[in-house]
């Protein structure tokens, strides 16, 4: 029936096409990974290459993927509000689908996955031992998170999101730091556990929904417009808040972020960056893919938690990174404070008496969220980068024993300081567009709150500015590995700019973003007030045909 | 009279039953073909191994020409040896999975050289008998059946246990094995006993019936003597079942036996004859627990089904934290396999529930039973695979440096890539990790947990235990992993030099990739076996 609407108008060949399409974006870093298991381990140089060469394609793949949407297409085109919408069966007899497709939400991530790992991979250059083993896991790591990004059917999401444990578990555990084990194993166990929390949630909601694990489908279910079967209030709060808490570590918000700072610290540089601009936003494309849309009620009754923790993460982080001595914790820190953001975004949905009024602030809000997961997948992959760049040639990564770098590689300063300052959220850059919004539209939602999540923005400005004028001002580098300073190679320096030009060019014209998002998520925040309003009815007269769950 | 009698038997033995029982025959046949060659001297030419292995593929393909029968002819169930023994899908697929495990724990032997040439027919005759049993496990369709099949199967095994000859821990473990395999065989033969004298019959499928006529228009409780028996009898007959799964606390065997017997013989007990005891469970789950067509016993079935799956939460969470301190890598293979066991038996306790609790006349009764069982079976499947590689990684570790403990396996990741993946897939699989089959089966168990919690809220607990268990069971997986592969190979440790592309490799690979393919990502396959095999149980009752 759901099916039947909306497909009928769109050609087979179409369909075919893009399911080919997304199916290759998904799953060509994986043939190629496989390749690469039939190189000679010795060939490092050839691996790396080829492996550039993957990533570059799979970046070039999720281009095609961007000339191919439409972000203004008609509705009716869609498959709730999904284009390339295609599924098949996969496991027919516990209906699970191979289910796919692409919206405004999940493309700018597709597009940063496919960027950050193309930069990381250049990136890799500094990885010396096993470097066969390195690539083909790097590959694996990649299928994981774009499939994260695309399934549109629970389970599948389900699988490519632990999928990705394996990789980055032998990436941080063996090209990782000294204490690369510990690291490694906290950062395994914590996503673990968030993940069988979300298999509990995926249980409840496949047996309450009449057996089924598509999103689309159970979304439909969430918003009251399926009308055999309801999923109540309490239900939805706790559903809610399982799947909350799974994608509350990933994001990570206090007080599930303490596998953070190991795993970033301990991790090499292109991992790092993979986990700070790729990995962590899964928190929050988790949230608003299936927390969100499946359970409105929970995610409402929930939501002033919401903003009070991502303003509690946006302050605690901050203090955090002052305190810091170690330049890539410092970074982890921000990161943190800076993914406060992304739940104060989200979170401000206020039931006002002005519907129209706090419907706006609140789609702003999602608006900001979004832009600032894109902002901060590259400034943070920036700066863990610039942090990298450094402690290949210093060894070690003590901010009080820096100072003076600026002399020594002046050209690299420039890129650091352009992209700390993105990160710093100076206006211009695209650090700033994120906070704005989201500190904006907190203010109709609570005044306290919003004024607590701007004073963060101070915090933010003294540890960045304290950073910079002890790492690369002052007198020239005496330190450690003095000698070793050379200035940037062209290699990093085309990481470094394009990462800044990214940084400038959504700073400069944020609309190029939020272009692509907004048509999506004004569809999500309209759907998910109205099914709000609709529920108390809709419980009401499920109730009356016991049909709740 | 007795004329047409035994007439009638003798038609039905020569033309039905001994055609259905030509598999346990073909692996008798290929015991005396053993035998008899080491009498006449044959063995010197012909390895036995190859008697074993063609005795144990011929058994294979008699199970498979069957299996293709029953799908043509369409029929569920077929009784044979006069009602003691049956045969169906959910039968056939079992035998089909075991005699393929035979298969591949015959080239393990093969491979890794345990026995040698002198001991080859005992351990071959031992081996092929501890699998006849098993099969007759699977069939049982009698109470007898039951007792002799559990038997049949486990006194090989002691001797198996016990084949490193001259090792102490080899003959501790064989000895507690034996020790404690009788006296549970002395307790469930008392419970069995128990329930035939009270019901009057030891035949599967009457038994539900009898029970109907014994508390009909009563509601049955503990005050009742007849009840109390009644309890008493499963009891102790649920005992046998505890100590062949090693479910806790009859599991204290487990850890030496594994740790004193080859990993080879360790990789055998573990999955083959957890999942004959298994699939006789199910089989007598199903003869005792009645559908919800009167409440007499409605009580009792439901304490029972909560009560196993209690027991099933212990075991898990024992097996995983005891696991945690094992420097051998054969004892926490031991206590993963206790946790295991947990994990099935979780899915028995979700076919009781469902089975009493739920009413019949609703949609989907049987079905959602049914799912039950598949889980069960698809879990075994992969279990087959997952347990046997990471045994049989050992094993090929041990032949290379005469070690099994898991602080000399570091560095290996790197040294010997094939076997340390290997493992790392088995291990992983475990854990219950996509796209692994181990997630699968794991997902499916709960699947049906989460069920039976609409019958009675504890099962949703006991949910909630499973997947807690499976995060504390990644510490000690990841363990052995991380001495593979985040630590360095010591300089001075033996090298482990088997190439990707030699027999033990590939070896390695034939048991490993069916737990991405098709058992963790073509899902469909073995999961539409595995729900038919379910149904046909289903749809004979």
């Amino acid at each position: 029936m759901r099916l039947g609407c909306c497909i009928g108008e769109r050609s087979e060949s179409e369909m075919v096409s893009s399911e080919a399409l997304l199916t290759a974006v998904v799953f060509l870093p994986t043939v190629w990974a496989l390749i690469t298991a039939f190189f000679e381990p010795k060939a490092t140089e050839a691996i790396r290459y080829f492996g550039l060469f993957g990533t570059a394609l799979t970046f070039l793949l999720t281009l095609v993927l961007l000339g191919a949407y439409d972000p203004a297409a008609d509705a009716k085109t869609m498959q709730d509000g999904m284009q390339m919408y295609f599924s098949h069966p996969w496991i027919p007899n516990w209906s699970v689908n191979y289910a796919m497709g692409v919206d405004g939400i999940s493309l700018p991530l597709v597009l940063l996955t496919g960027l950050i790992s193309f930069l990381a991979m250049l990136a890799s250059w500094s990885i010396e031992k096993h470097v066969k083993g390195y690539v083909i896991l790097f590959l694996l790591l990649e299928t994981g998170m774009l499939g994260v990004f695309l399934s549109l059917d629970f389970l599948l999401f389900y699988i490519f999101w632990e999928v990705m444990l394996l990789p980055m578990y032998f990436l941080i555990g063996i090209w990782g730091g000294p204490k690369r084990e510990y690291a490694a194993i906290k950062f395994f166990i914590y996503t673990l556990f968030g993940g069988v929390l979300m298999l509990i949630a995926m249980l409840m909601l496949y047996f309450n929904s009449g057996n089924s694990f598509d999103l689309l489908h159970l979304a439909a279910i969430g918003q009251g417009k399926v009308p055999e079967f309801v999923f109540g209030p309490t239900f939805q709060i706790l559903a809610f808040l399982l799947l909350f808490i799974g994608f509350a570590i990933k994001l990570p918000a206090f007080p599930f972020h303490t596998w953070l700072p190991d795993a970033h610290v301990e991790a090499p540089t292109p991992i790092s960056m993979i986990l700070a601009g790729v990995l962590l936003k899964m928190g929050g494309y988790g949230i608003l893919r299936i927390a969100f849309p499946i359970l409105p009620y929970g995610a409402q009754y929930c939501a002033y938690g919401i903003v009070a923790l991502g303003v509690f993460s946006i302050i605690y982080g901050a203090f955090a990174a002052l305190a810091q001595t170690d330049f890539k914790r410092l970074v982890a820190y921000s990161s943190v404070s800076h993914m406060g953001y992304v739940l104060l975004g989200m979170g401000v949905w206020k039931i006002g008496e002005q519907a129209d009024q706090s419907i706006y602030y609140w789609q702003m809000g999602v608006n900001a969220a979004m832009f600032q997961m894109i902002a901060h997948g590259i400034s943070s992959a920036g700066m863990f980068f610039m942090v990298g760049v450094l402690y290949d040639r210093v060894h070690h990564r003590d901010l009080n024993k820096f100072g003076g770098i600026a002399g020594l590689m002046p050209q690299y300063t420039g890129i650091a300081a352009g992209i700390f300052f993105a990160g710093l959220g100076l206006p211009g850059l695209c650090g700033f567009i994120g906070e704005i919004f989201s500190v904006l539209s907190a203010w109709q939602f609570d005044k306290l709150l919003a004024i607590i999540a701007a004073a963060g923005v101070i915090l933010t400005a003294g540890y960045i500015l304290w950073t910079i004028q002890r790492v690369y001002f002052g007198p020239a580098y005496k330190g450690e590995h003095a000698e070793a300073i050379v200035p940037a190679n062209s290699r990093e320096l085309l990481i470094g700019y394009t990462l800044l030009g990214f940084a400038i060019l959504l700073g400069v014209m944020p609309q190029l973003l939020f272009n692509l998002m907004d048509p999506s998520i004004s569809l999500l925040v309209n759907n998910m007030d109205s099914a709000y309003r609709a529920l108390p009815d809709v419980a009401a007269k499920a109730a009356e045909t016991a049909l709740v769950p | 009279m007795f004329d047409a009698l035994l007439t009638q038997l003798l038609t039905e033995t020569t033309e039905k039953s001994l055609r259905l029982f030509s598999p346990e025959l073909a692996l008798s046949a290929g015991i005396v073909a053993m035998l008899l060659a080491r009498l006449f001297g044959v063995d010197q030419k012909l390895p036995t191994h190859w008697v074993a292995l063609w005795g144990a593929l011929a058994a294979f393909g008699l199970s498979w020409f069957a299996f293709i029968d029953f799908s043509s002819s369409g029929s569920e169930a077929v009784e044979y040896f006069s009602g003691l023994m049956v045969m169906d899908r959910f039968a056939l697929t079992f035998r089909l999975g075991l005699l393929l495990f035979l298969v591949f724990v015959i080239t393990l032997t093969v491979l890794c050289g345990i026995p040698d040439g002198e001991d080859a027919p005992d351990f071959y005759s031992l081996l092929l008998g501890s699998v006849i049993g098993m099969l007759i496990m699977g069939s049982s369709n009698h109470l007898l059946m039951l007792f002799l099949g559990i038997e049949m199967s486990s006194v090989p095994g002691y001797a198996m246990a016990g084949f490193l000859k001259g090792r102490r821990t080899s003959s501790e473990g064989a000895l507690k094995f034996v020790v404690y395999g009788a006296g549970a065989a002395g307790v469930m033969l008392y419970g069995i006993s128990l329930i035939a004298g009270l019901l009057g019959t030891a035949q599967f499928p009457e038994i539900a019936d009898r029970l109907q006529d014994l508390f009909r228009g009563e509601q049955a409780t503990l005050a009742d003597p007849v009840v109390r028996t009644l309890v008493l009898g499963l009891l102790m007959t649920l005992v046998g079942f505890a100590f062949k799964l090693s479910v806790v606390p009859f599991h204290f065997w487990t850890p030496d036996a594994f740790q004193g017997a080859p990993a080879e013989v360790g990789g055998f007990l573990g999955v083959a004859s957890k999942a004959a005891a298994f699939v006789l469970l199910v089989r007598f789950v199903l003869a005792i627990v009645t559908p919800l067509t009167s409440i007499e016993l409605s009580g009792v079935y439901l304490t029972l089904g909560i009560g196993i799956g209690v027991i099933a939460a212990i075991t898990a969470t024992f097996g995983n934290l005891a696991a945690y301190t094992q420097a051998n890598m054969k004892r926490l293979l031991a206590y993963s396999t206790i946790a295991h066991a947990g994990y099935m038996l979780m899915a028995v306790s979700a076919l009781i529930v469902l089975r009493s609790g739920v009413d019949p006349s609703t949609t989907g009764y049987d079905d959602r039973c049914a799912r039950a069982v598949e889980g069960l079976l698809y879990y075994l499947a992969v279990y087959l695979f997952m347990n046997l590689g990471a045994f049989a990684i050992t094993a090929l570790i041990r032949n290379e440096i005469f070690s099994e403990e898991i602080e000399d396996y570091a560095g290996l990741g790197f040294q010997c890539p094939v076997l340390a993946i290997g493992m790392a897939a088995c291990l992983f699989s475990l854990v219950g990790l996509p796209p692994l089959g181990g997630f699968v089966g794991k997902l499916f168990v709960f699947a049906s947990l989460y069920d039976a919690g609409f019958v009675h809220p504890i099962m949703w607990g006991l949910l909630a235990l499973g997947g807690l268990n499976t995060v504390f069971s990644l510490f000690y997986y990841l363990r052995v992993l991380k001495t593979m592969f985040l630590q360095e190979r010591p300089a001075g440790a033996r090298a482990v030099i088997i190439p990707t592309w030699s027999n033990p490799g590939v070896y390695v690979m034939l048991v490993t990739i069916p737990l991405i393919f098709p058992l963790g990502v073509g899902i469909r396959l073995i999961s539409g076996v595995a729900s038919r095999a379910a149904q046909s149980l289903f749809a004979g009752l």
